[in-house]
């Protein structure tokens, strides 16, 4: 450990040395987001800070101490050196190898990088050690400042059992279930009547969670959290209670100082959820009235206070669909999704944890907390939307680009082209926030957001989120936590295209093939080409897509297309930048930006077009006839194989050598990004003798 | 330009059933060719035809038709017929008009290219030529792909073989299937004798109509310049952070390329053949460049016969063709061993070198990481008359790495991890070759492409003649 600190160290140094010749590219674009409280220069706070994460979160406070001129301390693991929240702080410290619980949960090594760097606060961040009360207490003993709650509330909102203990204490509505750690999950689940849900004590972010219909699947899911409890937190101790059906997610954002002053910041509609994480979270809610807000923001309140609360907070509810609000449970730390708290309060939360952390009171009073405007926050993900609504990807970045030129966008993140999505960590991209005066406003920005992001290199989940935001259901409001499962029960499927949306797509790939194929022809200062007398200018093609096959005519005028796609007319016109990741063009006076993923010389194309990649094959006439000749090439059978669905470590194998296992049976369970994912046999067969790869 | 379809066997077997050809004493003359034209257009035949496009092939003509701009082949010897007189060959029922071979003149994207079917070592080096290899190629008929530049071929129904399997069968008793012996993935990464291959016919032609636009036409005319969208002096801002901390861990120098060539397009030659050295083109600014680059994913992109063999020939392409060329080292040595010694590393390494050497076109190189040894003289370094030379931060000029220098130079000694913290202080950077000149500035990663787009430019220019001779003595 001793000699690896050294060359870490050493790296470090040439690492600045290397770097020292351009600045950072800061990718959180919150610099142009409206605060209305100011960075007073005169309130003295701390001179440094160590962020204790990584990621977008790590460069989200540190943004804000930059404008409130505190110096920043960044740890990181190995793999993180070059990370952009490494680049933008002050100082970075190697806190030890990539797997989390040896570098951002490594407490004696972050201790030993807050006295080395003299730091005199601590900001968590969200996750890793935000609610860990042993690691607010290691700080305390060196007087080193938490910003956050006190341990006593993080220890109290921190366990589920006693948080709900406490909330009913404080006349706060709590949801019936069993108030105690699960020894005989069946019987429990029994007496409180199915569905019930299984979830980890000390835990958050729907890790360690299941919802169980019957005994079956209350023992599988008992087994199941109880090992992600273990391996995420350290505490394998889990808690059942009632599942309410056809939930909503709110949630409301507290704030506390150490004065005893109070206040709510409005509430987070966070019902648009997979696997119980958020996807798509806005702030305020359709659904709340003015009575609802204040009832449940009362209550929030309410509890802060019982627990001596200071810091931001976030207390969740679950509302059913007569506006039933439950108390779920407090997280004692910054939330993802508070962006959407700032756009519409126009408060800089993580400036406000910091004033509250050095003692100073709230400058607000409740009634100073507007709701102005909308905003609504889509967490991009690297992962994979067509299966089960995400199942993490990883790799590099190879381009990456952020809509953040137009208006009204946020973006938080902590990655830039060339970035690794590794296995190590949460496989978040970055979240993207739109505001606007109405919802209708901020929808829209967020649709041209989505289109106008560019991200190559790893697969994400940009596709389910376009599809989101545009769908009926949700613009009308009418959401609940089952949204995904409910409209899409046979799972994901990309963008379903109407017979207009398809002559779009075809006219555009027509249009940009004729547009490259007429630039291959020029070429510049070259005598021998020959000098053909005219251009070309009409074009006999066939297009094919998902299987259908479509005659297309183009003819050119300029730099627009007149497209007749199964005679069918459409105009597309665009600059037809080859080099663009982007596609703006304007289809039949519509404006809409596609991107362009491929293109290659055998005429396949692959668009970006609402969201969803389409593969498109562009044909002449010539070549489209021909094709019929070609041999078709059979794609190997790999019903046999089974392949993990994403990059894991083995965790457990289920069969013996000789066993005969039928189709579904588990055959071992992989774990990914802190999620265990069982892999299933594709048909009933007999497992072959085989070495048994190591456990981690 | 010269362009070889070359489908030998399978071509005249097309031409085996007959479609008697009456030759009538009363036509007149210009009937009689109008006959004969109609004749060899359609070759062997409508069955004939029919039976190749079963095989999942196209014919002659197709090709042809697909290769090059609608409208602009022009054929030559269209009535040249066999003159084999033995076996019944001689009958009129067993002559065609275009036997076996459809050659001509046309045109790809406006630039002229002829299609032929003949070896031609004489336009070695005065015009590139890409044979295509689209149905079985035996016997002394696979010297015609090979006397070219380029040998490309179709998956699943090409094959080149000096002797058949049936040959082999008798003389040798090995048994082996025309695939394994001479299909396209046994040339394409076991043999090295085909540099690329194509999904099938269509697939193929139109690639090679890609490939063409790369391509001057001949070595009088300067590499291709093409309109480019892409802005010559755009930041890469990946390739900061692509060189990994650890100077043993992998990277893909796939990412750099693409990163800073025009439109990220890449035109790979030899890509599943000694994959621990990558070459291909790409253009710069719409300029076409060569470009050869150490792959650290493959055997650590240390160099070997089969990777110094691969570049050279490469290189000397590119130096033929007035090409520029642009070298990406991330090398650790030559790889050690008996294999490589007995094999004659030595001589195939000095082609390498020789080639770099000899080259006149403009030639720029980036250090990325190692530059090791010989293997770093080698990699167009600034000793081999390197126009520009670049190190990128993250580069290692040295004899070899801090552990074995250590271990050499300190035998015995029970310091070493000491020494080695020195040497890697001392050496392990781009200090040393940078204050002797042998690199020519340190550059920040992401700004390579804008580097190169200006030097190129700069370049553009340059003209250096080797000493006369009849030709140079390359270590065969």
């Amino acid at each position: 450990m001793a000699a690896y600190m050294i060359t870490s160290t050493l790296r470090r140094v040439l690492l600045v040395a290397k770097h020292a010749s351009f600045q950072s590219r800061c990718c959180v674009a919150s610099s142009r987001v409206q605060y209305s409280t100011v960075y007073d220069s005169n309130e003295k706070t701390f001179d440094k800070i160590l962020i204790a994460n990584r990621g977008e979160i790590a460069c989200r406070v540190m943004k804000t101490c930059k404008k409130m001129g505190i110096k920043t301390v960044a740890v990181h693991s190995d793999v993180d050196a070059s990370a952009v929240h490494v680049k933008m702080a002050d100082e970075a410290v190697c806190v030890g190898p990539a797997p989390t619980n040896k570098s951002y949960l490594n407490m004696d090594a972050i201790m030993d990088a807050i006295r080395k760097t003299g730091s005199q606060a601590v900001h968590p961040g969200y996750g890793f050690l935000s609610e860990n009360k042993e690691f607010a207490k290691r700080l305390a003993a060196e007087d080193v400042v938490f910003i956050g709650p006190d341990t006593h509330a993080i220890h109290a909102m921190g366990d589920k059992i006693e948080s709900k203990l406490l909330a009913k204490a404080a006349n706060v509505n709590v949801i019936p279930g069993f108030d105690g750690v699960v020894e005989d999950a069946v019987k429990i689940a029994g007496d409180i009547g199915y569905p019930v849900m299984i979830k980890a004590s000390a835990g958050g972010g729907g890790k360690g969670m299941r919802i169980a219909w019957n005994d079956d699947e209350t023992r599988e899911g008992f087994r199941l959290s109880s090992q992600e409890a273990a391996s995420s937190f350290g505490d394998d101790r889990l808690l059942i209670e009632k599942f309410v059906d056809n939930p909503r997610h709110i949630e409301i954002q507290v704030l506390a100082d150490k004065h005893g002053n109070a206040l709510w910041l409005n509430e987070r509609e966070c019902s648009i959820q997979r696997r119980n994480q958020k996807v798509v979270e806005e702030a305020p809610s359709t659904f709340l009235d003015p009575e609802t807000r204040r009832a449940m923001g009362e209550q929030a309140v309410q509890l802060a206070k019982a627990v001596q609360y200071s810091s931001a907070g976030t207390v969740e509810f679950l509302v059913d669909s007569n506006k039933n609000f439950y108390f779920l449970e407090m997280n004692t730390r910054l939330q993802v999704e508070h962006p959407i708290t700032e756009c519409i309060t126009g408060l800089d939360l993580v400036q406000q944890m910091i004033r509250v952390a050095k003692g100073f009171p709230l400058l607000h009073k409740q009634e100073d907390i507007p709701i102005n405007g909308w905003a609504i926050e889509s967490r991009v993900y690297a992962e994979d939307p067509y299966k089960s609504f995400g199942l993490p990807s990883i790799g590099r970045l190879s381009q990456y680009q952020e809509p953040i030129n137009l208006p009204k966008v946020r973006v938080d993140s902590g990655i830039q082209e060339g970035s690794d999505i590794s296995i190590y960590y949460d496989p978040m991209i970055s979240k993207l926030v739109t505001y606007g005066a109405t919802r209708a406003e901020a929808l829209q920005r967020m649709e041209a957001a989505l289109d106008n992001y560019v991200i190559r290199g790893v697969t994400h989940n940009i596709p389910l989120l376009r599809e989101i935001i545009t769908h009926p259901r949700f613009i009308s409001g009418d959401i609940t936590t089952n949204f995904l499962p409910e409209e899409y029960p046979e799972g994901f499927k990309g963008h379903q295209l109407t017979s207009e949306g398809r002559r779009e797509l075809v006219a555009t790939a027509a249009a940009l093939y004729v547009s490259a194929q007429l630039r291959s022809q020029r070429f510049l200062g070259n005598l021998r080409v020959s000098t053909t007398p005219q251009e070309q200018r009409q074009w006999e093609l066939c297009v094919e897509l998902e299987k259908g096959s479509h005659t297309v005519a183009v003819s050119r005028s300029g730099s627009t297309f007149t497209v007749e796609v199964d005679g069918v007319k459409v105009e597309v016109s665009g600059e037809w930048n080859l080099a663009s990741a982007l596609l703006p063009v304007t289809i039949n006076r519509t404006p809409r930006v596609l991107q362009c993923l491929s293109r290659d010389a055998g005429g396949d194309i692959t668009l970006q077009y609402l969201g969803t990649q389409f593969k498109v094959r562009v044909l002449s006439q010539l070549v489209s006839t021909l094709s019929a000749h070609m041999p078709e090439k059979v794609p190997e059978d790999t019903s046999s194989i089974l392949r993990s669905p994403m990059p894991g470590s083995v965790v457990a194998v289920s069969v013996k050598p000789g066993d005969v296992v039928a189709e579904g049976q588990e055959i071992c369970v992989i774990e990914a990004m802190k999620m265990q994912n069982s892999l299933i046999a594709a048909k009933a067969a007999k497992v072959r003798p085989m070495d048994t790869p190591p456990l981690h | 330009m010269m362009l070889a379809l070359q489908q030998s066997v399978a071509q005249s077997e097309l031409q085996q059933q007959s479609r008697r050809w009456y030759s009538v004493s009363h036509l007149s003359v210009q009937e009689r060719i109008d006959r004969k034209r109609n004749a060899a257009l359609i070759g062997g035949g409508q069955k004939r035809i029919d039976a190749q496009h079963k095989r999942g092939k196209l014919t002659a003509r197709e090709r042809v038709e697909l290769l090059l701009d609608k409208d602009s082949f022009v054929e030559c010897d269209m009535f040249v017929e066999h003159r084999c007189s033995d076996f019944g060959m001689e009958e009129d029922h067993n002559k065609f008009a275009g036997d076996s071979v459809v050659t001509g003149q046309g045109r790809i994207n406006g630039r002229l290219v002829y299609v032929f079917s003949q070896r031609n070592v004489m336009a070695s080096g005065v015009v590139p030529q890409i044979s295509l290899i689209m149905g079985p190629c035996a016997g002394g008929a696979v010297y015609s792909p090979a006397l070219t530049d380029f040998t490309f071929m179709v998956k699943d129904t090409s094959y080149l073989f000096i002797t058949g399997p049936d040959v082999v069968k008798s003389v040798t008793n090995e048994d082996v299937t025309q695939e394994e012996l001479g299909g396209a993935k046994t040339h394409t990464a076991v043999s090295g004798v085909a540099h690329r291959a194509f999904e099938n016919d269509i697939d193929a032609l139109l690639n090679l109509r890609n490939f063409f636009n790369f391509l001057p036409l001949s070595n009088q005319d300067p590499a291709p310049v093409t309109e480019c969208h892409d802005p010559s002096d755009r930041l890469v801002p990946g390739l900061d952070t692509i060189v990994p901390f650890e100077t043993t861990k992998a990277y893909d120098m796939l990412d750099i390329i693409q990163g800073i060539a025009d439109e990220r397009e890449f035109f790979e030659i030899m890509p599943n053949y000694a994959k621990n050295i990558v070459v291909g083109f790409a253009r710069m600014n719409g300029r076409t460049v060569g470009i050869v680059g150490n792959q650290p994913k493959v055997a650590s992109g240390c160099l070997d016969i089969n990777s110094s063999v691969k570049g050279a020939r490469f290189v000397r392409f590119c130096d033929a063709f007035n090409i520029p060329i642009l070298t990406f080292v991330d090398v650790p040595g030559f790889l050690p061993g008996t294999s490589q010694e007995y094999g004659g590393i030595i001589r195939h390494g000095a082609k390498l070198l020789f080639a770099f050497a000899e080259a006149t076109v403009p030639k720029i190189t980036i250090i990325t990481r190692k530059a090791y040894g010989g293997a770093y003289d080698v990699m167009s370094s600034k000793h081999l008359r390197g126009d520009v030379n670049y190190a990128w931060p993250s580069a290692e000029v040295a004899v070899m790495g801090a552990k074995g220098a250590v271990q050499i130079i300190f035998r015995g000694k029970s310091n070493q991890a000491e020494q080695e913290a020195e040497y890697v202080e001392k050496f392990a950077n781009p200090f040393p070759a940078a204050v002797r000149g042998f690199v020519d500035d340190i550059i920040v990663p992401s700004t390579t492409r804008k580097r190169i787009c200006r030097d190129l430019e700069v370049l553009a220019s340059k003209k250096q003649t080797n000493p006369w001779k009849k030709h140079a003595n390359i270590p065969l």
